[in-house]
C-alpha cells in the first residue's frame, strides 16, 4: 500500500518540529556545535545513482516494438553540503531533470542511495516535500485562474505554514522581487518574467532547506534575469538555504555558484570550481591580431590559426600559456598594427565538453 | 490538513461560480432535456402504466431529478478528469506530486467544490421548471431530504472514484479521451440516466442494480421517492458507501503503482 499517502497526522506534527530546529540551527551558524552538527552529513548526498527506462520504439517497417533501455542516469555520485549553491548543467536530455525529479521523490533510482535532508526521497516524498522547495521554470506551480494571493493562501494552507512565519516570508519576497502590484492578478495574465518571480516566492514560502530550481531563468530578459539572480544570492545568503541550479545561461552559474557540476549521457563529467572548467575542457584563449595589410594565414609556434577578416587574424593558444613569446615572434616577423587577448567563454569550454562526451 | 482541503474545495466551487453564461446555458439545456424526456416517458407510461413500479408522477420525478444530478455527478464529463489527464500527458503531473498534498485528496475536494457549485446552479433550478410544468411526487418528509442529500454525497464520491480511475489511465495511454468516452456512455446506460434500472427487464436491471453506477442516481432518486424507505434506504445508502471506499481504495492503489512505476513525462 502507498506508504507516502499515509494520513500526515502524526508526521506532520513531528515536521514541523524538525524544520524549526533546522532553522535555529541556521540563525545560530555562528556556534560551533550548530556548525558541526550541520557539517556531520551533507544536505544532499547522492551515491551511484542510476535512473533505467525501459522504453518501447517501433521497429521501423513493421507494427512489432522492441524494448529499449534508457540509461538516464547512469551511476553519479555527488555530496553538496547545507547553505552551498551549486550549478547543474548539461545538454538537454543528460539527465538533469531526472535527477531532480529523483532529488524530489517523484521518481525511483534504479539503483544506488539519494538522501535529502537525511531523508530518502522517494520512500518518504510526503515528508520530505515539506523541507525542500522546487522551481520548474517550465512549468508553474501556481494555480493558473488564482490570484497570485490566492495561490500562496493555498500554499500556506497545503505546508501549514503558520501566519506569523508566511507574512514575514511573503512581505520578503514581495519586497524582493517586486510582487507588490502583482498580488491581486490572476497568474494567467503574468507575463512569464513576472510568473516565474511568482514562482519563486511560492516556493520560498515556506522555509525550506533545499531549493531546486530547475532552468529558472529560461525565457526571461535581461532585467528579469538579473532580478531573479540577485534575489537567490540573498535567499542562499541570508536563510543559508541549500540551492542546486540547473541552467542553460551559464551567466547563471557564473553570478551565483562557486561550484558547478557537468553532466552528460547521464554521467558526471566534471563536479569543481567554474575555473577549474577550463583546465577540464582544454580551453584556448585568442589573440586577435591587427596587421598593416591583408595577409595570408601567419604561422607561429604555440598558436593555431582560427580565422582572417580582412588584415584581422585570430590566433588561438591554450590558456594556460603565456601570450608573450607570441607576440614577441608575431612582431618580429610581421608589420603589427594592434593587438588584443580574449578569455575562453564559459559557453565554448563547456560546448567543447560536450562535444567530447 | 482539513482547513487545506477545505481551501481547495472552496476554490473549485469558485471557479465554476465565475463561469455565469455557461451555467444559465447549462440551465436551459437541462430544462429543455427534462421536457423533452418527460413527454416521452408519458407516451411510454401511458402504454405501460407502473413501468419499473413507478407511478407517472414518481416517473416524471425521476427525469427532473436526472437532469438535476447530470451535471454535478459530471456522467458527460465535464468533471476534473479531463484536466487530470493532461497534467499526466503534459508532464505538469510533476508539479502535483511532489508536494506534500495527497493527489486524490485534492482531486476530490476540488471536485466536491465544482459538484456543489453545479448542485445549487444546476441542480435546483431546473427543478423548480419542471414542478412547474408537470406535477411532481416530491415528498413533504425532511427525512427524506435528508437522506437524499446523504445519498447525493455518496453518489458524488462514487462518481469521483470512477473518474479518478479513468484519469489515471492516461499514466498508461497518455491519451485517455478513449477510456473517458466509453466510461461516460457506460455510466449514462448504468447509472438509469436514460431508463429507471428497475424498468431495465429481468436479469439486466439485476446486473445494472449491482453495479455502482446505480450508487450515482438510481439509488438517491429512489431514496427521495420513498422507493426505499427506513431500513431499506439506509441498506441502500450503506451498499453506496461501500462501493465509494472500494473504488477510492482501488485510486489509491493505482496510484502508488502509477507514480511508482511510470515515467514522468517530459524533461
Amino acid at each position: 500500500m502507498p506508504d507516502t499517502y499515509d494520513t500526515h497526522d502524526t508526521r506532520d506534527t513531528h515536521d514541523t518540529r524538525d524544520t524549526h530546529d533546522t532553522r535555529d540551527t541556521h540563525a545560530t551558524r555562528g556556534r560551533p556545535a550548530a556548525t558541526a552538527a550541520a557539517g556531520a552529513e551533507p544536505m544532499i548526498a547522492v551515491e551511484g545513482v542510476q535512473k533505467v527506462f525501459d522504453v518501447r520504439r517501433r521497429v521501423p517497417g513493421s507494427l512489432r516494438r522492441e524494448r529499449h533501455e534508457v540509461r538516464a542516469v547512469d551511476g553519479i555520485t555527488f555530496a553538496v553540503p547545507a547553505g552551498e549553491m551549486v550549478g547543474y548543467i548539461g545538454p538537454n536530455g543528460a539527465g538533469k531533470s531526472t535527477t531532480i525529479k529523483m532529488l524530489t521523490g517523484i521518481l525511483t533510482p534504479s539503483g544506488g542511495r539519494v538522501r535529502v535532508a537525511g531523508i530518502d526521497p522517494s520512500r518518504d516524498r510526503a515528508r520530505l516535500a515539506r523541507r525542500i522547495g522546487v522551481v520548474f521554470g517550465q512549468r508553474t506551480t501556481l494555480w493558473w485562474d488564482l490570484p497570485l494571493r490566492d495561490s500562496y493562501e493555498l500554499v500556506r494552507r497545503m505546508y501549514r505554514i503558520e501566519q506569523r512565519r508566511y507574512t514575514r516570508n511573503l512581505d520578503a519576497c514581495v519586497d524582493l522581487l517586486d510582487l507588490g502590484p502583482l498580488l491581486e492578478v490572476p497568474v494567467r495574465q503574468l507575463s512569464l518574467g513576472q510568473r516565474m518571480r511568482g514562482d519563486i516566492a511560492a516556493a520560498l514560502l515556506h522555509d525550506p532547506e533545499v531549493l531546486y530550481l530547475d532552468e529558472p531563468t529560461i525565457g526571461l530578459d535581461v532585467v528579469s534575469k538579473a532580478k531573479v539572480r540577485g534575489f537567490l544570492a540573498t535567499v542562499n545568503a541570508e536563510r543559508g538555504t541549500t540551492v542546486l541550479l540547473t541552467t542553460h545561461d551559464l551567466t547563471d552559474i557564473e553570478t551565483l555558484c562557486s561550484r558547478v557540476m557537468v553532466i552528460d549521457h547521464g554521467r558526471l563529467m566534471y563536479d569543481g570550481g567554474l575555473d577549474g572548467l577550463h583546465a577540464a575542457g582544454e580551453s584556448e584563449r585568442t589573440l586577435v591580431v591587427d596587421f598593416a595589410r591583408e595577409l595570408p594565414a601567419v604561422e607561429v609556434p604555440g598558436a593555431r590559426w582560427v580565422r582572417s577578416e580582412g588584415p584581422r587574424q585570430w590566433l588561438a593558444f591554450p590558456a594556460g600559456e603565456s601570450a608573450a613569446p607570441l607576440v614577441t615572434a608575431l612582431a618580429a616577423r610581421y608589420p603589427l598594427v594592434d593587438l588584443s587577448v580574449r578569455e575562453p567563454a564559459i559557453e565554448e569550454v563547456i560546448a567543447r565538453m560536450y562535444g567530447a562526451a | 490538513m482539513g482547513g487545506f482541503y477545505g481551501a481547495v474545495a472552496i476554490r473549485g466551487f469558485r471557479r465554476y461560480a465565475t463561469y455565469r453564461i455557461a451555467t444559465a446555458a447549462g440551465i436551459f439545456t437541462n430544462t429543455v432535456f427534462g421536457l423533452i424526456i418527460s413527454y416521452s416517458y408519458i407516451a411510454l407510461w401511458d402504454q405501460r402504466p407502473h413501468l419499473g413500479g413507478y407511478s407517472e408522477a414518481q416517473a416524471l420525478t425521476y427525469v427532473w431529478i436526472g437532469q438535476a444530478l447530470l451535471a454535478p455527478t459530471a456522467l458527460m464529463g465535464g468533471g476534473f478528469e479531463n484536466e487530470l489527464m493532461e497534467r499526466i500527458r503534459s508532464g505538469a503531473i510533476a508539479v502535483d506530486l511532489y508536494r506534500p498534498a495527497d493527489l486524490q485528496g485534492w482531486w476530490l475536494a476540488s471536485d466536491f467544490g465544482r459538484a456543489a457549485f453545479q448542485l445549487a446552479g444546476r441542480g435546483v433550478l431546473p427543478i423548480a421548471a419542471g414542478s412547474l410544468v408537470f406535477d411532481l411526487a416530491l415528498p413533504a418528509d425532511p427525512v427524506a431530504w435528508l437522506l437524499f442529500a446523504v445519498a447525493i454525497g455518496l453518489g458524488l464520491t462514487v462518481s469521483f472514484a470512477i473518474r479518478f480511475l479513468v484519469g489515471l489511465s492516461a499514466f498508461w495511454l497518455l491519451d485517455g479521451a478513449g477510456v473517458a468516452q466509453i466510461v461516460w456512455i457506460v455510466a449514462l446506460f448504468f447509472s438509469g440516466m436514460l431508463l429507471p434500472l428497475n424498468a431495465f427487464p429481468g436479469t439486466l436491471s439485476a446486473v445494472a442494480q449491482a453495479l455502482p453506477w446505480a450508487a450515482i442516481l438510481q439509488v438517491p432518486a429512489d431514496v427521495l421517492l420513498g422507493r426505499r424507505h427506513g431500513a431499506g434506504a439506509l441498506a441502500a445508502l450503506a451498499v453506496q458507501a461501500g462501493w465509494a471506499a472500494a473504488l477510492l481504495a482501488a485510486g489509491r492503489l493505482l496510484q502508488a503503482v502509477a507514480t511508482r512505476r511510470v515515467v514522468v513525462q517530459g524533461g
